[in-house]
């Protein structure tokens, strides 16, 4: 036999022996995907709990009677003694920083200028405000002294025994009772409480202004927010926000318009955490926390809109309030009306690190539609810019209709007839008062325009099996980003005219297909049926012409 | 009747490799412009690559393959004999006429599919490869960490991909019924398997036209190679 009897038994040995080959080759080649070592080396360095070098509570200094909270300041100056300086540069003392402002240039930017779409600012309301500011004798931005360092409140952030309290309209004393000696013994690094007690209440209430800073954040499982969880890493907000001389980084845009200084959660975690490198290539342009906060007042409702046109009814010459079924004021004579949500999906927008702000005084563009209190920069043409959730808190505020400026209300008063519009319900008073604080001019005439802010969601981050998915934004209707238009996303956009084009060049080629094939089949039958007939045909005629 | 072997064995996986790779494409691809639901975005664009990249290899081998067994050879165009093959298709075929051009070894193609085949491999192949090329590489990360984003506006390389895309399916509906027109509807795809094809008994001719050929390619029989 020759060998070319065999040669389809050789050509199937060779296939056998090349595929046992192949597969061979693979299975020693194999190796069990690598772990995410970055995301195991985070873990080890954070369930490491840092223990303070020393202890407040030893220190002679601190076991004595203190009167006064500035007594305790000067005896945290006594040992620390440059950290006042550092406090007293920063912008939790100043309620403003110098920034560079596009379209503005170096200006003073912080809550003594700048609205927000809350209790609208500070001016003339600090006694109320310094519940939570920095800083102890805070009547008033104009006569409080910001050279005085014994005026530093350390306790409020340094505070851990958690009995720390500042009172409500005491222009920033602590309430009567805190045993001061106790606090003051505590005293170590922030913890979640030192932050909270001010970022998780702002606005008035738990959660009412950030959506993603709220009390939950004291005991929250991993669902709710993986890097807080009490049952995870149990970090703290200074585990991120961390300080160099008492500047903390990561800033809300609420009051900050540069892109410095910024918090990222590529700090921590690279810009390529993932093991996926498409997931990675998202990064250019998606920010983390788009994915991995998918929806924000996860446990508690926020505030979503705020009338201030609405307040003002009184019930026999009394203020009231009227609250939902899980006990939100949904109407208070002081401020109007508001609506909450829960459990909410985040709006969309381009952000570059920048913001611009309405400050008091800038006039108003009234055909622009609702005013931008804070307004985030950035497109999809700025490389530097990424696709971040934002909450969007929508409402109305008293605006001057000669001037053109939004009006600073005087809001606080102590007792009627101190022209604050929370004892007084008058607009015009309270808006002569307020615009008077702050060196502006009222005309008198007053009505209410629609204002919008924006807070980007940062926090309540879920596990990475919480996080979006593809199609969630690749996808033809509803998708995450709907809203973002003008540039491409595959899955969610396309060109009509092209697809047009290609649903008729196959509709027609089917067709033109159907049309040639039953052609064909008419004209074979056809032809099938004249082969018969020509032959009866010609038979008969045969017979015919035999005949 | 006389069997002749048309087309060589790789040329036949090259073919059905190529089909199968297009048609799986072409689903997880409209599958990624959300046309069409199957696997779910995240799979589709995982398939989709691994595809594209098994078809880049494809073509690789088959580009290879057609310049060294001079296969290219079948694709230089041709005017003769058009006007021809355009009247068998339009009336001739209504009419039981013969086709007016033979297939032999050298001549597997009408000068209609030279055209068609042609242009499939210089322009409708190169576009949708180039434009899925570009996709791919759209955005990439170097070796610093920093992101690169090409400056090519992705709607307009989404739009040449699915310009392909579509020419493409045509392409195939329309390939796949001309195939019905050999001497029996099923003679094409018949010899695109086996890779014999029955001539109409001309065998004169059919080796006239392959002169250069031994005469054991030419085989009556039933049997023979896979």
């Amino acid at each position: 036999m020759s060998i070319s009897d065999h040669k389809q038994k050789l050509y199937l040995l060779l296939i056998l022996v090349v595929t046992a080959l192949v597969i061979a080759i693979i299975q020693m080649n194999y190796r069990q995907p690598e772990p995410n070592l970055a995301l195991e080396e985070l873990r080890i360095r954070y369930a490491k709990v840092p223990k303070p070098p020393v202890d407040h509570s030893k220190f002679p200094e601190l076991d004595r009677m203190f009167t006064t909270p500035q007594e305790v300041t000067e005896a945290c100056i006594s040992c620390h003694n440059e950290r006042h300086n550092e406090v007293m540069e920063s912008n939790h003392w100043n309620w403003e920083r110098i920034s560079y402002i596009e379209g503005r240039g170096i200006h003073a930017l912080g809550k003594r200028n700048a609205l927000n779409n809350y209790c609208i600012s500070v001016a003339g309301n600090e006694v109320a405000c310094a519940k939570c500011h920095t800083g102890f004798g805070l009547n008033s931005v104009e006569d409080f002294n910001f050279m005085d360092p014994t005026n530093v409140d350390c306790l409020s952030c340094h505070d851990n025994s958690e009995e720390y309290i500042k009172g409500s309209g005491s222009a920033g004393f602590p309430a009567e009772g805190v045993d001061l000696t106790a606090v003051a013994k505590s005293v170590g690094r922030p913890i979640i409480s030192n932050c909270g007690t001010c970022h998780f209440y702002g606005g008035g209430g738990n959660n009412v202004k950030h959506g993603d800073l709220e009390e939950a954040l004291y005991s929250a499982d991993r669902e709710l927010d993986v890097h807080m969880a009490v049952t995870g890493l149990n970090m703290s907000c200074v585990d991120c926000h961390t300080a160099e001389n008492h500047q903390i980084k990561g800033k809300m845009y609420s009051v900050s318009s540069e892109n410095v200084n910024r918090l990222f959660c590529e700090d921590c975690h690279t810009n390529t955490p993932h093991l996926s490198e498409m997931l990675n290539i998202h990064g250019a342009r998606v920010s983390c926390q788009t994915c991995h906060i998918p929806t924000y007042a996860k446990e508690n409702p926020t505030k979503l809109t705020w009338k201030w046109s609405d307040a003002g009814m009184l019930e026999n010459g009394d203020p009231y309030e009227v609250d939902d079924s899980t006990g939100q004021h949904t109407y208070l004579s002081i401020k109007g009306s508001f609506e909450w949500g829960s459990d909410l999906v985040p709006e969309y927008v381009w952000f570059n690190g920048k913001a611009q702000h309405y400050l008091l005084g800038d006039k108003v563009d009234t055909t622009a539609g609702p005013v931008q209190v804070n307004k985030l920069l950035g497109s999809h043409e700025d490389p530097n810019s990424k696709i971040v959730p934002v909450k969007v808190h929508r409402g109305d505020q008293i605006f001057d209709t000669e001037y053109l400026t939004l009006i600073q209300p005087k809001l606080y008063g102590e007792a009627v007839g101190d022209s604050a519009y929370w004892q007084d319900f008058d607009w015009s008073t309270a808006a002569e008062a307020g615009m008077r604080e702050v060196g502006l001019p009222y005309s008198g005439k007053h009505t209410f325009i629609e204002t919008e802010m924006y807070w980007p969601i940062n926090h309540m981050v879920a596990p990475a099996t919480g996080a979006l998915q593809c199609q969630d934004c690749h996808t033809r209707n509803d998708g995450r980003l709907q809203n973002l238009t003008g540039f491409y996303i595959p899955g969610r956009d396309r060109n009509h005219f092209l697809d047009s084009f290609g649903n008729w060049l196959i509709l027609l080629t089917v067709f033109g297909v159907m049309i040639h094939g039953s052609l064909r089949i008419v004209t074979h039958i056809r032809s099938e049926k004249d082969l018969e007939m020509t032959h009866y045909k010609d038979f008969d005629d045969e017979e015919d012409q035999k005949i | 009747m006389k069997k002749i072997k048309k087309y060589k064995r790789f040329e036949r996986f090259w073919h059905w490799g190529q089909a199968a790779l297009i048609l799986f494409l072409a689903v997880t691809g409209f599958e990624v412009h959300d046309s069409i639901h199957i696997f779910g975005f995240e799979k589709a664009v995982m398939f989709h690559r691994y595809a594209a990249y098994a078809l880049l290899l494809l073509i690789g081998l088959a580009i290879f393959w057609h310049f060294t067994t001079d296969e290219w050879r079948n694709y230089i165009p041709t005017l003769k004999n058009i006007r021809a093959q355009l009247r068998y298709y339009t009336v001739g075929m209504f009419r039981n006429e013969p086709h007016p051009t033979l297939h032999g070894r050298w001549q597997k193609l009408n000068p209609l599919q030279i055209f068609t085949y042609l242009a499939f491999k210089i322009l409708i192949v190169p576009i949708v490869v180039l434009s899925g090329l570009l996709y791919m590489f759209h955005k990439t990360i170097n070796a610093n960490d920093v992101v690169i984003i090409s400056d090519i506006d992705l709607s307009v390389i989404a739009a040449w991909h699915t310009f392909g895309a579509f020419i493409l399916v045509a392409f195939i509906i329309l390939h796949v019924y001309m195939t019905t027109t050999g001497d029996r509807p099923t003679s094409n795809i018949r010899a695109m398997v086996t890779g014999y094809e029955e001539l109409e008994t001309k065998s004169d001719e059919s080796e006239d036209e392959t002169p250069s050929e031994p005469k054991a390619e030419v085989i009556a029989t039933e049997g023979g190679e896979l």
